[in-house]
């Protein structure tokens, strides 16, 4: 394939990815809007009232990058394991296998449909906060950086969950006992200094309290660590987690017998 | 909608030239020492060797569990081979592996496509997968839609699309980034009988066209009208591989069906030839074919016997198929007879 062919099957991948989650919105762009208002109204508005200023800032203000990051992490995951699954169960992923596009495509197609609905999360989600809190942008940069490179690194993690996938269970198990955990133990509701030993040097271990600390760092201008752990710990996850979906897919595993 | 799926005023199919290539090699397909293990043990292929030239129309035959999509399977880079070898124009699939899979465009056996996608996504897409530009894939989906008779139905969402339609959504796909080989894995099981008319017509004038084409079916009928020639594959062996014409030409007997004016009480004997009385008003005998129809008509006449009408048994490759066979089958690897319903697109 020339590279005008291969860029021709990436946009065409890309585009199914975009028309299959905006086809079912309601499943898709809305359950991120009730659960974000919820936190807001819950934690921000009756008990946030009551803790006080974190680092300077009102709880809403606090815990407004952490939520964002957590629709983020959750619509990447979740779009590439339920989309690149339903293929597979379907049986159309055959229909890239047969194709001349090359599996690296596949790939960058499933991670880019991915990125894009958690963009587009990330923005519905920040217009939602903004009804509840006033948000502000420190850092431009380092806000797009720490979202697209997450939205990438959850996305693959979700790519290798689908790829593992043998029914519909298996997509859902990781997100509830792993990625869940993890992001409510992030950081998105405290800093990292309120928890005591040895929980906090447990919590040191979870790659996405530095994403979310990042986040806010952004957004606020204040973080327990500085940006570039963040990148750094996303950068070697990017590595493994690239290279761990590409080899899978070029063995076939889980898509040719 | 019009029920026929091949109208005069469609305009072309949107397939590639094949013969616009200068130098183009002659072989379609090479397949040779074709093994499949798969994993649990089962031999499905045990050597293959096949060669189909360009611009052929092959039949791929042989029984349920055959390895007929096993070796599909292996040339469309579903199905990981044991060992062997596979060019498609020349082009090894396990060098040229994008080079080869855009020369062939397949139609397998198993229903693959998204239930929520619409005819006119699903076969756009394919176009674009192919990676070709988006204009070239809406022409070329219209005309592959057209072909099978399923424009009207292009905003419907495949899964409510009869199984025969979505049979022939499968072949509209498998044509669209304009192959040079096609390969139809039973592409007209379930489809209802004047359909399939059309289907075969299409895929004359597709084959007319210099497509190569690779058809399994275990409608012998289909095949016998189609293709010309013949590959048998059972228990993952080649058990014969020639041309139509040769394996008719190999049949010891004919069968005819007769339409008797009166009806009989009791089977006719008729010496020399074996016959059955399927209903007092048909008569089933089998000739041979050395001696010719003649003197089956002089013993009718001596015993008053009438024939209003008379027709060659549907499928004269059936008896042979089953006889290469060697009767080693149960009954219910025996592939399905004309005229038996079809079986279900699965
Ligand atoms: N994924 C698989 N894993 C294990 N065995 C398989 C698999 N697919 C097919 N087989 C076995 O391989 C053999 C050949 O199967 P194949 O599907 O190639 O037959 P076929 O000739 O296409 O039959 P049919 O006419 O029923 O479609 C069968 O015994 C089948 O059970
Ligand atoms: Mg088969």
């Amino acid at each position: 394939m020339s590279p005008r062919e291969q860029w021709l099957s990436f946009c065409t991948l890309l585009r199914k990815e975009v028309v299959r989650f905006c086809r079912i919105w309601p499943q898709t762009m809305f359950p991120p809007v009730i659960s974000i208002s919820l936190y807001f109204i819950i934690l921000g508005e009756l008990i946030g009232s009551r803790i006080g200023l974190i680092s300077g800032f009102h709880y809403q203000e606090y815990i407004a990058p952490g939520l964002i990051m957590m629709a983020v992490i959750n619509s990447a995951y979740g779009n590439v394991a339920s989309s690149f699954f339903g293929a597979k169960f379907q049986n159309h992923i055959e229909e890239m296998l047969v194709s001349s596009m090359p599996t690296w495509i596949i790939l960058a197609g499933y991670l880019g449909g991915g990125v894009i609905r958690a963009v587009m999360t990330a923005i519905i989600v920040t217009g939602v906060a903004m009804f509840f809190t006033d948000l502000q942008i420190y850092h431009p940069g380092i806000i797009i950086g720490v979202v697209l490179s997450s939205a990438v690194m959850f996305s693959a993690a979700g790519l290798i969950n689908g790829i593992f996938a043998n029914k519909f269970d298996d997509i859902s198990i990781i997100p509830t006992f792993l990625l869940t955990p993890l992001t409510y133990l992030g950081g998105v509701f405290f800093s990292i200094d309120m928890l005591h030993e040895p929980w906090h040097s447990i919590a040191l271990a979870n790659p996405i309290l530095y994403i979310i600390n990042s986040m806010r760092y952004g957004m606020l201008g204040v973080s327990d660590f500085a940006a570039v752990w963040t990148f750094l710990i996303i950068g070697v996850f990017l590595v493994i987690f690239l290279g761990l979906t590409l080899w899978l897919m070029e063995r076939g595993t889980g898509l040719r017998t | 909608m019009s029920r026929s799926v091949v109208c005069a005023s469609d305009p072309s199919l949107p397939l590639s030239s094949p013969h616009a290539a200068a130098n183009a090699p002659t072989k379609a397909l090479e397949i040779n020492g074709l093994y499949k293990v798969y994993s649990g043990g089962l031999k499905a292929l045990q050597g293959i060797n096949m060669e189909v030239l360009d611009g052929g129309f092959r039949a791929l035959l042989g029984p349920n569990g055959a390895g007929k999509s096993t070796t599909i399977g292996i040339m469309t880079s579903l199905v990981r081979k044991s060992a062997g070898r596979v060019r498609i124009y020349g082009i090894d699939i396990d060098h040229e592996h994008s080079r080869a899979k855009s020369l062939i465009g397949v139609a397998p056996q198993e229903i693959n496509f998204s239930q929520f996608e619409t005819s006119w996504e699903i076969v756009g897409n394919q176009a674009g997968f192919y990676g070709l530009p988006r204009d070239r894939a809406r022409r070329n989906a219209e005309r592959c839609l057209r072909a099978v008779g399923l424009w009207e139905r292009r905003r419907v969402r495949s899964r409510k699309l009869s199984g025969g339609m979505k049979r022939r959504l499968l072949i509209a796909r498998a044509m669209v980034h304009e192959p040079r080989m096609l390969i139809l894995d039973e592409p007209t099981a379930g489809v209802d009988v004047e359909l399939r008319r059309s289907l075969w017509e299409l895929l004359r004038r597709v084959n007319a066209q210099g497509i190569t084409i690779l058809l399994t079916t275990h409608n012998l009928e289909e095949a016998e009208n189609l293709c010309s020639h013949a590959t048998i594959i059972d228990q993952g062996r080649i058990i014969e591989d020639t041309s139509m014409k040769q394996l008719l030409a190999r049949r010891q007997m004919e069968i005819f069906i007769l339409d008797l004016q009166h009806p009989l009480e009791h089977p006719p004997r008729l010496p020399d030839f074996q016959s059955e009385l399927l209903d007092p008003h048909t008569l089933r005998v089998s000739v041979k074919r050395s001696r010719g129809v003649n003197p089956l008509f002089e013993v009718l006449s001596e015993r008053g016997i009438r024939v209003s009408s008379m027709r060659n048994q549907a499928n004269r490759l059936e008896e042979l198929f089953l006889s290469l066979l060697g009767g080693n089958h149960q009954h219910a690897d025996v592939p399905q007879h004309a005229g038996a319903p079809p079986t279900p697109a699965a």
